[in-house]
């Protein structure tokens, strides 16, 4: 963990609601696909947890949907401004059980973590195929730049106004390795019960301090408890327990 | 000594600054960030005789100027505290430590502290009778005189330890639990726990915590907390220990104005890690803007 200044050298609209920011800053920190970065915004008293979409030569890019006052005060922010931001939080995907052959699944805003993690198993000489989860055609991002890393995307949308109509579960590819997956806890269920392989799995949860000392976003497993923002948030398919 | 310097319960403090419990773990997560043996001390994560999961999520709700938390008390219970936990914060830490314990019964409270007080590196016990997460425990205690006494009677018992009493702020007359515990026994008392509060969603118009209420911190409970803690010190000849909201150098010294010996910093660690620390390193500076030659000399300086 580090805390360090960013400045902003991007902040733009992907879609209606989402926005893509670019920040240059002090990356060394940030040491795994999946992590997450915590970000304080003036007026506001808890730090607002985002995954990393990217990380390249000092500059860190996330993406974010405007939900709520925080993320509203951080679309409007200009380029120049700069940020308060905890960086290297969380643990991360593990590359290493990936196989030949992994599938990515990201619902919504739980695709930006897969992009670094693509990135990085299309380095490692990995067929990458990506399924990309959204409720309708004009809420798709990053369709163009998952496949401009040389992944095979699949669009799913709720609607079927883009690709195969229904979930990423309606558009599972029957040959994979090994899955990694990052969304709305709805579909990560979904995603659970219709893999067949092992995988790994992100989860989010309403954090105070996202760096593991007040205990707020904990969570049970086989392993035993752990805390989303510490031992999280990727937990390996294997040793969850899904509550209610 | 120096211009910091505080004497706790017989026990000399560096400087008066202590992470309250529950916002600094066990210290080694703020170990990675800054050198913590720059602390006066620090109070650890409130332990309990067996281990406890606590509440279900959410248990985090933000508001203007702080927060809600409903954690519930997870800890792994007194013997993993020994076994594991303690052995991990001697490698970064290496002074007296606070030791802060819960329980569900009179017997739970003297269990606990009697398990704990074998272990050389604690300093002091603060003992939670105010946690407003769990029911039938923690705040149950607190908000009786009677209660309070029973638990504080029961610990001094196993303990010649220095003891403080945590007491909540969800009371008619905190004065009445202070001198409470003052009589059966206690070498001192840390004020304030959370306030108990409660955020409703918009969206999904239902609580934001699953355990629908929790305790309300951060800097909007500041001047609750210095109003709690000038009555108390006014009431008893016992040591307080001041804490609720409290983020800055300013703070600390109205905190000692109103009577507070020590003083407490919690959710605001968990905003800034660094807060601790820069609250130390901005003492003496702002020490010499308002005339302060030494911290000892302004506690309870306002009449």
């Amino acid at each position: 963990m580090k805390q360090g200044f960013f400045e902003i050298i991007e902040n733009t609209a992907l879609t209606a609601s989402v926005y893509r920011m670019r920040l240059a800053g002090d990356t060394s920190d940030i040491t795994a696909s999946g992590q997450f970065v915590n970000i304080a915004l003036s007026g506001k008293f808890l730090r607002r947890p985002i995954s990393v979409c990217d990380v390249e030569d000092g500059v860190l890019t996330i993406i974010y949907k405007v939900v709520g006052a925080g993320t509203a005060q951080m679309a409007a922010m200009a380029v120049g401004e700069k940020l308060d931001v905890l960086t290297g939080l969380g643990n991360g995907y593990d590359l290493a059980p990936a196989g030949d052959r992994p599938l990515l699944l990201g619902g919504g805003v739980g695709v930006p973590p897969l992009y670094n993690l693509a990135k990085r198993l299309i380095a490692a000489g990995k067929e990458v195929t990506v399924i990309l989860g959204f409720n309708k055609a004009d809420e798709v991002f990053y369709r163009d730049e998952f496949a401009a890393l040389g992944a095979n995307v699949i669009v799913a949308t709720a609607d079927g106004s883009m690709g195969v109509k229904g979930f990423v579960t309606d558009a599972l590819p029957t040959d994979y390795t090994y899955f990694y997956t990052c969304g709305p806890e709805p579909m990560l269920r979904a995603v659970w019960r219709a893999t067949k392989t092992s995988g790994q799995m992100s989860f989010e949860e309403r954090m105070g301090c996202g760096f593991g000392a007040c205990m707020g976003c904990s969570c049970k497993t086989l392993t035993g408890n752990k805390r989303i923002c510490r031992e999280g948030p990727v937990m390996r398919k294997e040793e969850i327990v899904w509550e209610g | 000594m120096g211009r910091l310097n505080v004497n706790l319960c017989g026990i000399e403090l560096d400087n008066p600054i202590i992470p309250a419990s529950g916002t600094f773990g066990f210290g080694y997560e703020f170990a990675e960030l800054y050198d913590i043996n720059c602390l006066g001390t620090f109070s650890f994560k409130g332990t309990t005789r067996d281990p406890r999961f606590g509440n279900p999520t959410p248990r985090i709700a933000e508001c203007t100027a702080g927060m809600i938390n409903a954690v519930g008390l997870q800890n792994p219970g007194v013997e993993k505290v020994i076994a594991e936990e303690l052995p991990k914060m001697r490698q970064v830490f290496h002074k007296s430590v606070m030791a802060n314990v819960s329980g569900f019964s009179v017997e739970d409270y003297a269990y606990t502290v009697e398990k704990l007080n074998a272990c050389p590196e604690i300093g002091w016990f603060e003992v939670n009778v105010s946690c407003p997460n769990v029911h039938g425990g923690g705040m149950s205690f607190g908000t009786s005189p009677a209660a309070a006494a029973e638990v504080t009677r029961a610990v001094r018992r196993v303990t010649d330890k220095p003891l403080l009493i945590k007491l909540s702020p969800n009371v008619t007359d905190i004065v009445a639990i202070a001198k409470a515990c003052e009589d059966a026994g206690a070498d001192g008392i840390s004020l304030i726990n959370t306030l108990l509060g409660m955020r409703i969603d918009l969206r999904t118009k239902r609580p934001v915590i699953a355990n629908k209420m929790g305790g309300f911190s951060g800097s909007a409970i500041f001047p609750v907390a210095v109003r709690m803690v000038y009555q108390v010190a006014n009431a008893v000849k016992i040591p307080v220990v001041g804490m609720g909201g409290v983020t800055t150098a300013e703070d600390v010294i109205e905190m000692m104005l109103a009577g507070a010996t020590a003083v407490q910093v919690g959710a605001a660690n968990l905003v800034n890690p660094y807060a601790c620390r820069d609250i130390i390193r901005d003492l003496p500076a702002v020490m010499d803007k308002y005339g302060i030659e030494t911290l000892k000399s302004i506690i309870g300086g306002c009449k």
